[in-house]
């Protein structure tokens, strides 16, 4: 079994009074594509902003390579490689695409290793090398999600963490963004990702946590998921 | 680094020989509205840093310039203050003129000369001590502003800008609500510019720098910035330390240009004015900075020929204002909206130039 590298144990968190994530455990090995499905407000961005730092757990622990990372600040696990791409694209509309790129190279001082990355994200997703000199927010969504994606790539990630990457997409950008997802995993980066679109999620990951009402409720191989009855009912669209 | 160092000293000579060039040929009262054009530039380019860049609304700046203009006096000029306990006029000599005590200089048997080279001295460590004590406010400020957002935010430098007014209004040491009189007028031509010219050097290393980028970051988008690894609380603060430091200089040039100071110059339209100048120009472009800080300084003064030629007393106002409304209603986003001029920009809008 391969090492993991992200662990949550029984943690909790609060929006105020609101009970958003009731004792959620979950790890994720190197390698993996791990995905977290859920309807909405089921608690998965909550999640992701517990794990990098933005939201403060009440109880249970997270950690990161074996560390404690529960009290961590955001740019300090970006220095280690844990990164975020944030949904609803979060990108900075009036920079131009090379700038957001660098941007996404911030935390890091290794300069001939930011160049090359940053041809790296360019040969990734060819469509923003051709709109380099344009502002972020004259993209399509679809280019605005790869934007997002090849930004967190910059700074290096050993673990990426993927919020609704098909968030508003056509069917078919969709499928390129998963089939770029299980490229960059097969780069070597593990990859924590969150997604409604549960068929695709299943499809491109190794296993897979259905999170509902803050709860854990199914977790399992991505394969037999998808085959699993309740999962077909709920968020397959089938049985 | 280089470039950068050898556009410092091109600039402070330019402004050197600017000096001589305007006092020998132009008229006392074009040189000081360029002076003040000077004193515009170097607040609004600071605030730039603030509000343009880092797109925290600030409205302080009045506060920082007080805070700089009142510590540089205290290096240039005697404070001469009503003292109630025992009910007399006392005068404190300046800390340029301590310093010459100290050296051995012998204040009393001095002539008026040499009392004015002694303050001009002065001025340098004053410039640089009201830029610090202001950025060390600044700090205080930036504080707050990790927690605010948007017009909390803008109310809260507001009110700090009053504190400060407030404070000053009572302690009678440095005048109290009447203000310092007798500065001496060391701010001329070449000091307003050499600052000028430091303070937009240093604010387009900024601009293109990581720094800045990390500042561009916040402004768009804030969440985003922070799973960047950008330290959003680091970088606010440093953004005011920055803006308040040259504000502070910027300030004490002003009270050494107008001789006199008081609270209520630094009253709160004033942080609205530079703010006008920052949005006429274009939040978050540097020459859209420049540019609405001459205008802006320019445009009162200008319209003073016409008020003269229809008789009508105060309509310079209301030209004044109607300018502004027009040019929000047609060009919202300022007159350089966020870009710089450069030989590109340039180009594209001379007609018949190169592409």
């Amino acid at each position: 079994m391969a090492e993991t590298v992200l662990e949550l144990e029984g943690i909790n968190v609060f929006y105020g009074a609101i009970h958003a994530l009731r004792d959620v455990s979950l790890c994720v090995n190197a390698g993996e594509v791990v995905t977290l499905i859920g309807a909405n407000g089921a608690g998965k961005t909550t999640t992701l902003a517990t794990i990098c730092g933005l939201m403060r757990p009440k109880s249970g622990s997270v950690k990161y390579n074996g560390a404690d990372i529960a009290r961590a600040q955001t740019h300090e696990l970006v220095a280690q490689g844990l990164v975020m791409a944030p949904e609803g694209r979060g990108i900075f509309p009036n920079l131009t695409v090379d700038e957001n790129l660098r941007i996404g190279a911030y935390a890091r001082r290794d300069k001939p290793a930011v160049a090359a990355d940053l041809a790296h994200a360019y040969e990734i997703f060819p469509r923003l090398s051709e709109r380099k000199r344009q502002k972020g927010g004259t993209l399509s969504g679809g280019e605005q999600q790869m934007l997002a994606i090849a930004r967190a790539l910059m700074s290096a990630p050993k673990l990426l963490l993927l919020d609704e990457p098909s968030l508003g997409l056509a069917p078919l950008i969709v499928q390129t963004i998963f089939a770029t997802i299980d490229r960059i995993n097969k780069q070597g980066v593990t990859i924590l990702l969150v997604e409604q679109n549960a068929n695709i999620a299943l499809k491109h990951s190794h296993r897979a946590y259905v999170i509902e009402a803050g709860r854990v409720d199914i977790e399992g191989d991505s394969a037999q998921l998808r085959n699993d009855p309740r999962v077909k009912a709920a968020y397959l669209g089938e049985g | 680094m280089l470039r950068t160092g050898a556009v410092l000293v091109a600039g402070i000579i330019g402004a050197v020989v600017l000096n001589a060039v305007l006092a020998e040929f132009i008229d006392d009262y074009v040189v000081r509205v360029i002076n003040l054009c000077g004193v515009a530039i170097v607040l609004a380019v600071s605030l730039n840093v603030i509000n343009g860049l880092c797109g925290q609304f600030s409205l302080g700046h009045a506060g920082f310039m007080a805070i700089g203009a009142y510590v540089c006096s205290l290096f240039t000029t005697t404070q001469r203050y009503y003292d109630a306990a025992s009910a007399q006029y006392v005068s404190e000599p300046s800390l340029a003129a301590r310093m010459a005590e100290m050296f051995g200089a012998d204040l009393a048997a001095a002539g008026s000369e040499q009392l004015q080279s002694i303050a001009a001295w002065g001025f340098l460590p004053g410039l640089i001590a009201g830029g610090v004590v202001s950025a060390l406010a600044g700090l205080v400020v930036g504080i707050p502003a990790l927690r605010l957002r948007g017009d909390y935010l803008a109310i809260a430098t507001l009110g700090f800008g009053e504190i400060v007014r407030v404070v000053i209004t009572n302690i009678p040491q440095i005048g109290g609500a009447t203000g310092l009189p007798g500065l001496p007028p060391l701010a001329n031509t070449s000091w307003i510019f050499a600052v000028c010219v430091v303070c937009i050097v240093f604010s387009v290393n900024l601009q293109r720098s990581t720094f800045g980028r990390a500042l561009i970051a916040i402004r768009e988008n804030e969440l985003a910035a922070e799973i960047m690894g950008v330290r959003i609380a680091r970088m606010k603060v440093m953004a005011f330390i920055y803006g308040a430091f040259f504000a502070g200089v910027a300030g004490g040039l002003l009270a050494h240009l107008l001789q006199t100071i008081s609270p209520a110059t630094f009253n709160f339209m004033k942080s609205i004015e530079v703010v006008v100048m920052l949005v006429l120009g274009g939040l978050g472009s540097l020459t859209g900075a420049v540019v609405g800080a001459i205008v802006l300084t320019v445009l009162p003064e200008a319209l003073r020929d016409v008020e003269r030629e229809v008789n009508l007393p105060g309509i310079r106002m209301v030209v004044y204002a109607l300018v502004l409304i027009l040019l929000m209603i047609f060009r919202p986003q300022g007159i350089f909206g966020q870009r710089e001029l450069s030989l590109k920009l340039l180009r594209r809008v001379i007609p018949g130039g190169r592409k």
